[in-house]
Parts: C-alpha cells; sequence; structure tokens
C-alpha cells in the first residue's frame, strides 16, 4: 500500500509527535507514506476566509505535486483534510474557479486524485482485524475520542461516517484493545482557529470538553488534529487559573494510542512532547 | 436589537453578490434557529447565524457585512451539517467576509483579519507557516507583545518550537499566489483582497 504523504505546517512544528507517531504505526502496519515532495501550506483558515481562489489553489498544487508520487494523498491534519477536500469539491463545481486556476497550473491533472485521512486508510485500507492481530498488548486505558469539526463535517464534503456520532476512531482504537467511551462531545469545537486572536472563546470551549472528558470517567483524550491537540494539551494552566476548574488529562494523537498497542517505543511516537505530563498514567497502566 | 427597514439600506443586488459568491439562495432559510442553537460561538455573536440569514432576507446588507458574527464565525460546519433546509451557512459567513473585505470594510474584530493577512503573507513569503514570526508579528501588530510567551520554551524544550524557517514549499505555493493576482488583474476597480493598507489592527 503506497500513498503519497501530506504532513502540512503543524506536523513539522508544533506537532512533530503527530507525524513521528504517524510514520512509526505506518511502518509497523505496512503502509508506505512517501511525503510530498516541496509540499506547501494549505492556506488553512486564513485562506478561505480571504481568497477563494486562494483557498482552492493552494492544495490544488500540492495535489498536483503529490500526483508525481501516488493518486491518493494521506493527510492527518483534520483542518488540512478538510481544505483539500472542499477545493477539490469547488474546483469540481465550479467552473468559473477553474478557468482562473487554469491560467497558472494544470488543473484537470488533479482529477481522480483521492485524499484520505489516515483514520480512514487504517480503518478501511489496512482494517481492523489486521490491527487487531498486529497488537502487542490491551492497552487498559479509558479514552475519550475527540473528533472536533473538520473530519467529520460537512458529511457531504469530508465523506465521513457520522457527523454527529462518528465512530471511526473509537472502532480504530477498540480494535487495538482500548475501552472507548461514549460521550456527547465528540464533535464540539475548541475554537481551533482563534487559539491567538480569541483566546478567550478557546478557553470556554476548551474548558466545556476536557471537564466533559473527566467527567465520563476518562483516562486521556485521542484526538486527530493538531489544532484541537494544541488547545486541548497547551491550555490546561490558563483554565484552571481563569475558571479555577480541575481539567487536567492527558491528550494523545490516536497514532500514539496505536502505537502504545503495537508495542512500539514512547519515544518513536513522540511520546512525552505534549505539555501534560501522562507518565503517571502510563506507568499506572503498565506502559511506561 | 431595532432594525429599520430603510428603502435606502435595502441592498437586492449586494444579496444577490452574496447569493453568486456562496452558491446559495437565501430563501431557503425558513428561520426555524437550528444554525444558531448549535453554533459554539452565538454566545459572542452580535447577531445569531440565523439573524445574519433573516438579514440577507431583508435586504439589510450592512447589518450582516459589518457584523462582528462573520468574523467570529469559526467555519466549524455544525450549522450547514444541521440546517433542516440543506443552507449551506458556513458558505454564506465566508462569501460575506469575502466581499466586506472586497469592499474594504474594516472589521469590528480588527485582530482576526490582521491575523490571516499575516498568516497568508507568510505563506507567500516562505510557503509554509513559520510559527515564531506569526505570533511574533501578531503579538506585535496587536500591541499583546507577552501573550503566550510563557509557553515559547516549553514547546522549545520538547522540540516543538522551529527557529528558522523553512522554504521549501515556495515553488508549489508560487502558481497559487500568481492565480490570484491574475484574477485581481481582471477586476482593477476592486481593491485587493488582502489588502496591507487595511490599518491598524489594534482590537
Ligand atoms: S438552520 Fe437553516 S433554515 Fe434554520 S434558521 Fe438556520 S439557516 Fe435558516
Ligand atoms: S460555521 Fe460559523 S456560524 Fe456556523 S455553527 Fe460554526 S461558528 Fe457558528
Amino acid at each position: 500500500m503506497k500513498y503519497a504523504y501530506y504532513p502540512g505546517c503543524s506536523l513539522h512544528a508544533t506537532a512533530v509527535d503527530y507525524d513521528e507517531s504517524t510514520q512509526a504505526v505506518a511502518k509497523a502496519l505496512g503502509v508506505e507514506l512517501i511525503e510530498v515532495p516541496d509540499w506547501s501550506c494549505c492556506g488553512s483558515t486564513p485562506a478561505h476566509c480571504t481568497d477563494e481562489l486562494l483557498a482552492a489553489a493552494l492544495p490544488a498544487q500540492n495535489l498536483l505535486a503529490a500526483k508525481a508520487v501516488a493518486d491518493q494523498v494521506v493527510v492527518c491534519c483534520s483542518a488540512c483534510f478538510s481544505r483539500f477536500k472542499f477545493a477539490q469539491k469547488h474546483i469540481e463545481e465550479k467552473d468559473d474557479l477553474r478557468a482562473q486556476l487554469s491560467e497558472t497550473m494544470p488543473i484537470d491533472e488533479i482529477e481522480g486524485m483521492q485524499v484520505r485521512h489516515l483514520i480512514d486508510v487504517l480503518v478501511r485500507d489496512v482494517g481492523l482485524e489486521k490491527i487487531e492481530q498486529a497488537k502487542q498488548c490491551d492497552p487498559q486505558l479509558k479514552v475519550v475520542c475527540y473528533y472536533g469539526c473538520l473530519l467529520t463535517r460537512p458529511p457531504k464534503v469530508t465523506e465521513w461516517d457520522d457527523p454527529e456520532d462518528p465512530q471511526m476512531m473509537d472502532d480504530l482504537l477498540r480494535a487495538a484493545g482500548m475501552e472507548t467511551i461514549d460521550w456527547p462531545f465528540k464533535t464540539e469545537c475548541c475554537g481551533a482557529t482563534f487559539a491567538l486572536t480569541r483566546t478567550d472563546i478557546v478557553l470556554r470551549l476548551t474548558a466545556e470538553i476536557l471537564q466533559m472528558a473527566r467527567e465520563v470517567g476518562a483516562d486521556c483524550i485521542s484526538v486527530a488534529c493538531p489544532l484541537c491537540h494544541a488547545n486541548l494539551d497547551m491550555r490546561q494552566d490558563d483554565i484552571r487559573k481563569k475558571f479555577g476548574v480541575e481539567c487536567d488529562i492527558p491528550i494523545f494523537y490516536f497514532t500514539q494510542l496505536l502505537g502504545l498497542a503495537l508495542g512500539l517505543e514512547k519515544r518513536d511516537l513522540g511520546i512525552g512532547r505534549a505539555l501534560v505530563n501522562c507518565d503517571e498514567l502510563l506507568t499506572a497502566k503498565g506502559l511506561a | 436589537m431595532k432594525y429599520v427597514l430603510d428603502q435606502e439600506k435595502i441592498r437586492p443586488d449586494l444579496v444577490r453578490t452574496i447569493e453568486r459568491l456562496s452558491g446559495e439562495d437565501v430563501r431557503q432559510c425558513y428561520q426555524c434557529g437550528k444554525c444558531s442553537a448549535g453554533c459554539p460561538i452565538a454566545a459572542d455573536m452580535d447577531l445569531p447565524p440565523n439573524q445574519v440569514m433573516r438579514m440577507l432576507q431583508l435586504g439589510l446588507t450592512d447589518e450582516a457585512l459589518d457584523s462582528r458574527t462573520i468574523w467570529l464565525c469559526a467555519s466549524c460546519e455544525t450549522c450547514t451539517t444541521r440546517c433542516p433546509r440543506e443552507v449551506d451557512l458556513a458558505a454564506v459567513m465566508d462569501a460575506l467576509r469575502h466581499e466586506a473585505l472586497r469592499q474594504g470594510r474594516k472589521s469590528p474584530i480588527r485582530q482576526i483579519p490582521f491575523f490571516n493577512r499575516t498568516f497568508l503573507r507568510l505563506i507567500k513569503k516562505y510557503g509554509r507557516v513559520f510559527e515564531m514570526e506569526l505570533i511574533g508579528r501578531f503579538n506585535v501588530g496587536t500591541l499583546h507583545f507577552f501573550k503566550d510567551v510563557t509557553k515559547a520554551p516549553r514547546l522549545f524544550f520538547r522540540g516543538r518550537l522551529k527557529l528558522w524557517p523553512s522554504f521549501k514549499g515556495r515553488k508549489t505555493a508560487r502558481p497559487a499566489f500568481q492565480a490570484v493576482k491574475n484574477a485581481q488583474r481582471h477586476e482593477p476597480a476592486e481593491p485587493p483582497a488582502a489588502d496591507e493598507s487595511a490599518g491598524n489592527p489594534t482590537p
């Protein structure tokens, strides 16, 4: 199984642990990921809030670069994933947009390219059975899966299983021997894009998510997006200070949890790079 | 809040523009309010999302284009996903932002378009985001010099903060920015979308 791999800006910076754990898990499961040569930023929220053409053009350029490697491109960041899927849809549906793009790039060549989120590839291409066979232990962790906004919504664009009660990440972690807890905040918004501009909004939304996770008895939260991770992991101190509530809970990328079940080294999974300490939890569960 | 339906304020032409940009028909909305009920940011907005739709239905485009709502919308897609009339409200929000920028309107929450401009300028320069410079420029531009600085060393010692930018994506990004430049040349009468002279972003 060979795929082009688009890490995106975050995975080469603050979310380097997501990149490390993705590569380690893919290798262990026989998924070949080849980095898109000279990939650029997808434009993220600032592009689509500013200019529709730019928001389509940046993903399109990266799809063209990915095509040199494979016709399926794997994206891990939910925000990048969403931008790629939206760009494809807009380019397909809007003739004037396509005409404008064709002035500077061979836009027709991206036709037939498939954008896949890593969770989708692991569940549908690798398969849950193979993951069950490959696991080395049953990590005794009670996990809540946090999908956030852009992985699942809108379903017409993301082609995800269910926008209100998604299951794919839960299925994956259950196959890897973890207990996933049903909870009502799977797809709540963390305010991602306002991390810098309106931190107050992020603190309010994030506090609710963290508290709910603790209330349902989770040991940790599993995420699939570097922006969700940043807000949930980096803001716990600020929330405690501002609202005076207990909200500490370790945040993992789903790839890190999967890696633990596959018996991979913590160092190779980037575990320990998050601000919230998880040593105590992993020691208590015999995973240290 | 009281809104006055004044002949002079009603702009059906601008409503058509928003409809063309978003691909949505504002009359589809039947004002059930489901969008506002699920919107995570509604509490911070001046117009809840369903009222933005109502303003457009009434032709009161100024109310929508100058609202805080369009800048506070986090593009979380909840409204679009849940609308029983299949109105793509997140696309309407995008269209309103684009039109407000094109007309050179001042955002009531200036730090948000300022952040967007700064972000896009860095991508144009480097091809990828360089977080240190982004945060630095944002803090200086908004006069919040020390916002979140205590986080930097903690990230650095965990290997998560890069001190130098990467230029690797520049070549890939260039045709994308060129496409935007070409499109703006075709519409010379209009100010560029990412106008750098849009003023001091201090909130
Ligand atoms: S959910 Fe749809 S129909 Fe209902 S008020 Fe919002 S936009 Fe209108
Ligand atoms: S997309 Fe914007 S308006 Fe719609 S629910 Fe999300 S934040 Fe609210």
